[in-house]
């Protein structure tokens, strides 16, 4: 899960990581109450969950109250399109105004899992405030990496050894070791899959600030941090993939015309691909799960159907601990209470299937039977090309 | 022969006495499996399924000679589970539990590398069988045949989809496992390739991997170093979109590395036989074989 700026640096403030003072926004009055508040040149960012902001025009540096408020009512409402929003882009609803700070020179700072040891990693770099993965790709001589021994835990020399060699000051490591265990301490206490300071910044006066942050949380965790799981903001999601995700349902928009049903997310996935290989594209990403059934048979229906885009539908189970004479139960069920316009092939497989055609079969269904993968793939790509049956 | 397990082997089902636990013991039991305990704390001394439960992993080994465990324990405490197993030596867990939180994934993995004695699949996965003989996991029995194709993947019901192609066109299994499609797990391809490899029974291997992280890569340099059998590989996520999570939370694009079209062409140039298609992988194994 995602969370905002904003969000993130009340994160890493409770952890002592400094961040630049400031609050957030809904409205011009609350920007010019916190501008105030502030006193001087603010930043007035805008909150969504895309990085690229900045080029976007959703970050702007404002002299004095008056600017912060002309400007920041201008953010606020905008659709922000950022190489990350796609062409789409997101509707601003928030705005973080903080204090403008003087920045002497922008670093990078992560902490991640590295999957290959399964150990917490450091990430550094003298240079800062450009993606990572460019400064990885071309220099990657640049990038300072530290483990974290698990059995040890996070020691200051670990800090120490990033901090001098990110070229700080004996100050300056000082107040950095200390800011570095703060973020360890947040990502394992917060279960975080990314926290991420980019740019962390220098001042004039050698203060270390996070002058941006991302925090990122492991959804499989989430259930044991109530509050942190209360940082979702649904506005930043696809309104369709919410609703899945209300019935168990892992769901994912995309752009093509064939809208796929499958349970699980290997087999998903690879249904995708064999209907790109058989000449169309996939709608969505759809994983039923191991426990597809009537009831969620049908919402994946009424969801994969509310996507205009859709002009058929393939149903691609391999029954194994599903059963496919539930699944063709619920097909059925789905059938009579959302209008099923569009061609729909169905290919059950394994547990049950022979049961599950016969049942299909006397429903009086108008649907296309596929038995074999390939089959399914071309079949649902025929029905969208002669744009019927 | 096969490997991890055979007929030999002797299962604890950690969890056994939920509903999950139970019904995969039932099932297990069914497809040829000897299920000789169950672990659930607060529970020994009770006989569940006809199966006698012990209140640890080290007193259910000590008792009746359990030397693998099946972890059927929810999320929240599928860690603690595991951990208690590698504490008491077990020489494999078979972790079946899907949304464990990665930091605790970390501890688990760590703790099995320390250990050195036993060997973990999973999490997050259907598990392992030698059809005919041992099943420890959730996948359908009734699919497989015994014989010579060894099957490793990173999925589980396009496993299955595998596993039906194979067994269709005549071509037994002589091990199946899924090693888990999360960022961190017991067994990667490279642990397990070097069984497969010195399987006598095993003539042929068939890798099923998936978009995110560096498995098939490492596995591609491996096979091309190591191995003198054949392999035919399948990378599903040709078409997901960069950077979504897609239901495996190991299967996340990031910073262009982790394509299918990176990792195909990593397996290609290490000599490996690629298909695009997924329904292309049973004929391609058995033109590979000679036997159609």
């Amino acid at each position: 899960m995602n969370v905002h700026e904003y969000q993130a640096k009340e994160i890493l403030a409770r952890f002592g990581v400094p961040v630049p003072e400031g609050a957030v926004a809904e409205t011009p009055e609350q920007i010019r109450e916190i501008a105030e508040k502030l006193g001087g040149p603010v930043m007035v960012k805008a909150q969504v969950h895309a990085g690229g902001r900045g080029k976007g025009g959703g970050i702007k540096f404002c002299k004095d109250v008056g600017e912060a408020v002309d400007k920041g009512s201008k953010i606020l409402g905008m659709t922000l399109v950022t190489p990350q929003t796609g062409a789409a882009g997101r509707l601003v609803r928030k705005v973080y105004v903080t204090k403008a700070l003087d920045i002497g020179h922008e670093y990078y700072l992560s902490v991640l899992i590295d999957r290959a040891n399964a150990k917490i990693t450091i990430m550094a770099s003298f240079e800062g405030g450009v993606e990572i993965e460019k400064v990885a790709a071309e220099t990657p001589e640049k990038i300072l990496r530290e483990t974290v021994e698990p059995s040890a835990g996070y020691l200051p020399y670990v800090g120490r050894k990033i901090g001098f060699g990110l070229g700080f000051d004996a100050k300056q490591v000082k107040a950095f070791t200390k800011m570095l265990g703060g973020m360890i301490r947040c990502f394992e206490e917060c279960d975080a899959s990314l926290v991420e300071i980019n740019p962390l910044v220098t001042t004039p006066e050698g203060e270390i600030v996070a002058l941006d942050a991302k925090v990122n949380l492991d959804d499989s965790a989430l259930f044991r941090h109530k509050d942190l799981a209360e940082l979702r903001d649904i506005h930043e999601e696809e309104p369709l993939e919410v609703e899945a995700s209300s019935f168990d349902l892992n769901y994912i928009k995309l752009d093509g015309s064939v809208g796929c049903m499958v349970n699980g997310a290997g087999l998903a996935m690879s249904t995708m691909d064999i209907i790109d290989l058989a000449g169309s594209r996939p709608a969505n990403f759809l994983d039923v799960g191991g426990g597809a059934n009537k009831e969620s048979v049908t919402n994946a229906f009424r969801i994969l159907l509310s996507d205009p885009d859709v002009k058929a539908v393939l149903v691609n189970i391999f029954g194994g601990i599903v059963r496919c004479d539930r699944v063709a139960e619920g097909i059925i069920a789905a059938a009579k209470e959302v209008k099923i316009e569009v061609p729909l092939v169905v290919r059950l497989q394994g547990t049950n299937a022979g049961i599950a055609r016969e049942m299909l079969e006397a429903s009086g269904l108008s649907l296309i039977v596929a038995e074999k993968l390939d089959e399914a793939a071309r079949k649902v790509v025929d029905a969208v090309k002669g744009g019927g049956k | 022969m096969s490997i991890l397990i055979d007929a030999g082997t002797k299962v604890v089902v950690q969890g056994m006495t939920g509903s999950e636990g139970t019904f995969h013991t039932r099932q297990m039991v069914e497809a040829g499996t000897r299920v000789v305990a169950g672990v659930t704390p607060g529970k020994g001394g009770i006989v569940h399924e006809g199966i006698p439960v012990f209140d640890s992993v080290s007193e259910a080994m000590a008792k009746t000679g359990a030397n693998a465990s099946a972890i059927f324990v929810p999320a929240a405490f599928a860690a603690d589970a595991a951990l208690e197993a590698i504490d008491a030596g077990i020489p494999l867990i078979v972790l079946i539990t899907e949304g464990i939180p990665v930091v605790d994934m970390t501890k688990v993995k760590n703790a099995l590398i320390a250990s050195g004695r036993s060997r973990m699949i999973g999490p997050n996965c259907p598990g392992i069988i030698t059809p005919g003989r041992c099943k420890i996991g959730i996948m359908p029995a009734s699919i497989h045949k015994p014989g010579t194709v060894g099957v490793l993947s990173r999925s589980g019901t396009l496993t299955y989809e595998a596993v039906d192609q194979l067994t269709r066109i005549g071509l037994g299994q002589s091990t199946c496992i899924g090693i888990g499609g999360d960022p961190i797990i017991g067994s990667p391809f490279t642990s397990l390739l070097p069984d497969f490899e010195a399987d006598h029974q095993s003539e042929a291997v068939v890798l099923i991997g998936e978009i995110g992280g560096s498995a098939e890569e490492e596995a591609a340099a491996w096979i091309q170093a190591n191995m003198s059998k054949p392999v035919v590989a399948f990378i599903a996520g040709a078409t997901a979109p960069p950077g979504r999570r897609m239901g495996h939370a190991g299967a996340i694009i990031s910073g262009g590395k982790g394509t299918a079209a990176e990792k195909k062409a990593a397996l290609r140039a290490a000599g490996i036989t690629v298909v695009d298609s997924p329904a292309d992988i049973g004929v391609t194994v058995a033109r590979l074989l000679g036997v159609a």
